[in-house]
């Protein structure tokens, strides 16, 4: 602790701040029942993560920080989080390994134990600057960053941005929507829907024949993503009392 | 002085922590991805406290690459996810279990 109390007071006040920001928020993960407020406690963390890279100089990460994870990624999630609907709490009573969540622990707090002994200790020092020094005086930041990314590391960016590519490929290939015999839609998903084209195709007899209605009228309107057999189906079975 | 990079390293340490021990104890699977999320800041932290303490920029450029392997990440998994629960209801991790022998 005295070694805290060797830095200015605005520099530790900040750092004490930021890290029980961070602290509380990544404990608020964890512990939270809904995943909406843990989406929202994740992104406390990462705001005082940010904070305390800026304490370290390392301003333009500390503005990707806030800009790419609190503001694209844990958008992402909560994105997920409403389309899947995950609302409905944990079963807790159904266990399927009692001994996992003490053994989680223990292990857990044995490995925080060594690695805090670690860091405590001297760390292996190699030699100083070998791709840059971080904070030279009268440069900015991101000045010494993107002199390092388009020249030192020009292979590994370059590479990201093929992993980049790939991963929005497999993400539209995995969200597609299955087609075809062995795709077939989920089946609670084709339950509900042919519920719903019964209870349309039941009326479907005098509003048909007296409207005029085509019976594709009648039926539930098709998801945008709906594929063509999905959408014979319904025909099909909207036309069923008339046959 | 700035605050030493014990204290940061420290942190760092307590955050994997409780990423990881998150990770082994949630079953609802975006939580465990979300405590994934957070054992990735934590290593964040210590590069950053490393390139700090040895005046080099390379850590910081290692949280450069780090983020975008996270994104890059995110998406997929979030996409297999959303593939996962299309075909089935269940909202846990335990409820996957087709591979089981």
């Amino acid at each position: 602790m005295h070694l805290l109390l060797a830095a200015t007071v605005p520099d530790a006040l900040t750092f004490a701040v930021a890290a029980a920001i961070s602290v509380i928020g990544a404990l608020g993960v964890v512990l939270s029942r809904n995943p909406v407020h843990s989406a929202l406690m994740l992104i406390m963390t990462l705001f005082g993560v940010a904070v305390l890279f800026v304490e370290e100089n390392a301003q333009f990460l500390a503005a990707v920080q806030v800009i790419v994870y609190a503001g694209a990624i844990v958008v992402l999630f909560l994105f997920v989080i409403m389309l899947l609907g995950v609302d409905r709490s944990e079963a807790l009573a159904s266990e399927p390994m009692p001994a996992q969540r003490w053994l989680a622990l223990v292990l857990g707090i044995l490995g925080c134990a060594e690695v805090i002994l670690l860091a405590r200790g001297k760390w292996p020092v190699g030699a100083h600057s070998v791709s840059g020094v971080a904070n030279p005086p009268h440069t900015a930041n991101v000045t010494v960053l993107g002199r390092s990314v388009f020249t030192t590391y020009l292979l590994p960016f370059e590479i990201t941005s093929a992993l980049l590519v790939i991963a929005v490929i497999g993400a539209v290939v995995l969200a597609r929507r299955p087609r075809g015999p062995e795709g077939e839609a989920p089946a609670s998903g084709t339950g509900s829907e042919q519920a719903a084209g019964e209870g349309g195709g039941a009326g479907a007899p005098e509003r048909g024949a007296g409207a005029g209605l085509a019976p594709a009228e009648l039926a539930p309107q098709p998801e945008p993503g709906g594929t063509v057999l999905e959408e014979e189906e319904r025909v099909s079975v909207a036309q069923r009392p008339d046959q | 002085m700035s605050v030493p990079g014990d204290f940061y390293l420290t942190l760092s340490a307590v955050l994997f922590t409780i990423g990881a021990i998150g990770l082994l104890v949630r079953r609802n699977v975006l939580v465990m991805f979300m405590c994934v999320e957070l054992m990735l800041n934590a290593a964040n932290l210590a590069f950053v406290t490393f390139a700090r303490e040895l005046d080099d920029v390379g850590g910081q450029t290692a949280v450069f690459f780090v983020l975008v392997v996270a994104a890059a990440e995110v998406v997929v998994g979030l996409g297999i996810i959303v593939a996962i629960f299309r075909r089935r209801v269940g909202a846990t991790a335990d409820d996957i279990h087709v591979l089981k022998g």
